[in-house]
């Protein structure tokens, strides 16, 4: 590779880095923020304006707490456990592109850590992943409770990534493509995979909620029943780590199913925006404002996604476990399958009758 | 690592790596489909399925230190003659070289695996994807409890 574009891809890499970490850690004041707002409350207001300063006071409370690790817990598997899990969630950005490309010396670099051909196969393996830090962790505390919480968390997890699957073939049967830059690509304008994949929408999001432990999903950390769940036993940046991870897990798993469904960098009217942009700059310094534009309205898309699991969380009641697993298995497998039929036989059918009518 | 390991969770972590190293020498071999498969088939559903099963047995108890000399000899030899034959078949194989020339930098990638298996092998892909169908049904048969009983 040659130094300009692997000098811009390492700034985009690191840009895209530190802000997932800087979302996940103010989503924590936003999740309070909403849960403020929800309840009739002012949520916190006292680190800084508008308690802005609250998740450093947090990390720093984090940090100075008793780094407690049990007697009888597998010490590495202990610490293993929120090392995998902060690492999975972190890995799955790698391939969502934020941005069209940028130009620079007559370069064009796409805003997109690596584009992989397999890119969203990627994310789902990524995601499969992502219950290891769990199960290492509840079962090297040595604690019952955490042990009911990390098997919770792995066998809610392969249930909802089968009909999560599901509901990607039937995008990727749309879209011909398994790499997330042609996908976002094609959705191009207004023309959002949304309007074709409304059910697939409904059961991506579902799975995603589970997958992420999200209430009305959150069974492995269920209070009433099992203490804390898998994190039952860790304290300090341990336990830090496995909350700071979900987060991550919400923010990525957002901004996937925004550039899945809602069209990436796409938003109605960019052409127009794009033109008068290159009119008013030039055509490099335009196209390059008008592709930050784009990863802001990505940005703007995701952390509506994140903000919409904040709703649900303190909208709905937790689901009962086995009503949860009837969900997964006897209602969203069966209608993913049945839009994987329909969207194949739109595609063979509908498709080409559609395209000859507007011949 | 995978079988020296005295714990069995130990074991299944390190054949995650395994699955892992595996994945990694498909991707050299320009083969991102499938080492991406192989790292959500095996790694993210079958070893989990493992782990699961594992996690509920109680490991405390039986942790059989000292296996008798007979099957350790019997091991032994079983592994030695293993190692002879692939050894003698290593050395008698042609390993096949790639040449520059007529490489195909798209043979492993998704859409000519795609045209490959549903053109040139879909009837041995369909009896495949049945013959896995009847395991699934037949598990599935094997794993009923009797009516009127209670899961979990």
């Amino acid at each position: 590779m040659e130094l300009v574009p692997f000098i811009i891809k390492s700034i985009i890499i690191l840009v895209i880095f530190g802000l997932t970490l800087l979302i996940a850690m103010y989503s924590t004041y936003g999740e309070r923020k909403v849960a403020g707002f929800i309840q009739d409350r002012l949520g916190p207001d006292r680190a800084g304006p508008w308690g802005l300063l609250q998740p450093l006071a947090d990390a720093g409370k984090m940090f100075f707490k008793e780094d407690f690790i049990p007697a009888q817990a597998n010490k590495w598997l202990f610490i293993a456990g929120p090392c995998v899990a902060m690492l999975t969630a972190l890995m799955a950005s790698a391939v969502i592109p934020f941005g069209d490309t940028i130009i620079y010396d007559g370069v064009e670099v796409a805003v997109q850590a690596v584009e992989a051909n397999v890119g969203i196969l990627y994310i789902f393996g990524i995601v499969s992943l992502g219950v290891y830090g769990l199960m290492i962790g509840g079962w090297a505390s040595n604690n019952k409770f955490s042990l009911l919480g990390a098997i919770r968390a792995a066998s809610q997890n392969i249930s909802y990534e089968v009909a999560m699957g599901m509901s990607i073939v039937a995008i990727i049967m749309i879209s011909e493509s398994l790499s997330i830059g042609d996908i976002v690509a094609q959705q191009h304008g207004g023309n959002w995979n949304i309007w074709y994949q409304p059910l697939g929408f409904i059961i991506f999001l579902t799975c995603a909620f589970a997958e992420c432990n999200r209430t009305p999903f959150d069974l492995p950390e269920c209070e009433t029943e099992l203490v804390g769940g898998y994190h039952t036993e860790y304290s300090s940046m341990k336990l830090g780590f496995y909350l700071f991870a979900e987060y991550i897990n919400m923010f990525v798993s957002s901004a996937v199913i925004s550039a899945l469904y809602f069209g990436g960098y796409n938003y109605p009217g960019m052409d127009w925006v794009a033109g008068a942009l290159t009119d008013a700059f030039g055509t490099v310094a335009g196209h390059n404002v008008a592709t930050l534009i784009g990863t802001a309205v990505f940005f703007g898309k995701s952390l509506f996604g994140v903000f919409f699991y904040m709703w649900v969380r303190w909208t709905l009641p937790r689901f009962r476990y086995d009503q949860l697993m009837n969900l997964g298995w006897k209602a969203l497998i069966p209608l993913a399958m049945f839009n994987i039929v329909v969207t194949g036989l739109a595609v063979i059918f509908i498709e080409p009758a559609l395209t000859a009518m507007l011949k | 690592m995978v079988v020296f390991s005295r714990s069995p969770i130990h074991s299944v972590l390190y054949a995650i790596m395994t699955f892992f190293c595996l994945s990694g020498h498909y991707f050299l071999l320009n083969a991102q489909f499938l080492a991406v498969v192989n790292i959500i088939v095996y790694a993210g559903a079958i070893m989990v399925l493992f782990l699961f099963v594992i996690m509920f047995l109680n490991m405390k108890e039986d942790q059989k230190d000292l296996m008798p000399n007979l099957t350790k000899i019997a091991a032994a030899i079983v592994a030695g003659t293993l190692f002879v034959i692939l050894f003698g078949a290593y050395r008698k194989s042609q390993v096949g070289m790639y040449d520059p020339r007529s490489y195909n930098s798209q043979t492993g990638m998704v859409e000519s695996l795609g045209q490959i298996l549903f053109r040139d092998y879909l009837l041995p892909f369909e009896l495949a994807s049945i013959l896995f169908l009847i395991a699934m049904v037949g598990a599935v048969m094997l794993g009923k409890r009797e009516l009127g009983e209670r899961h979990f």
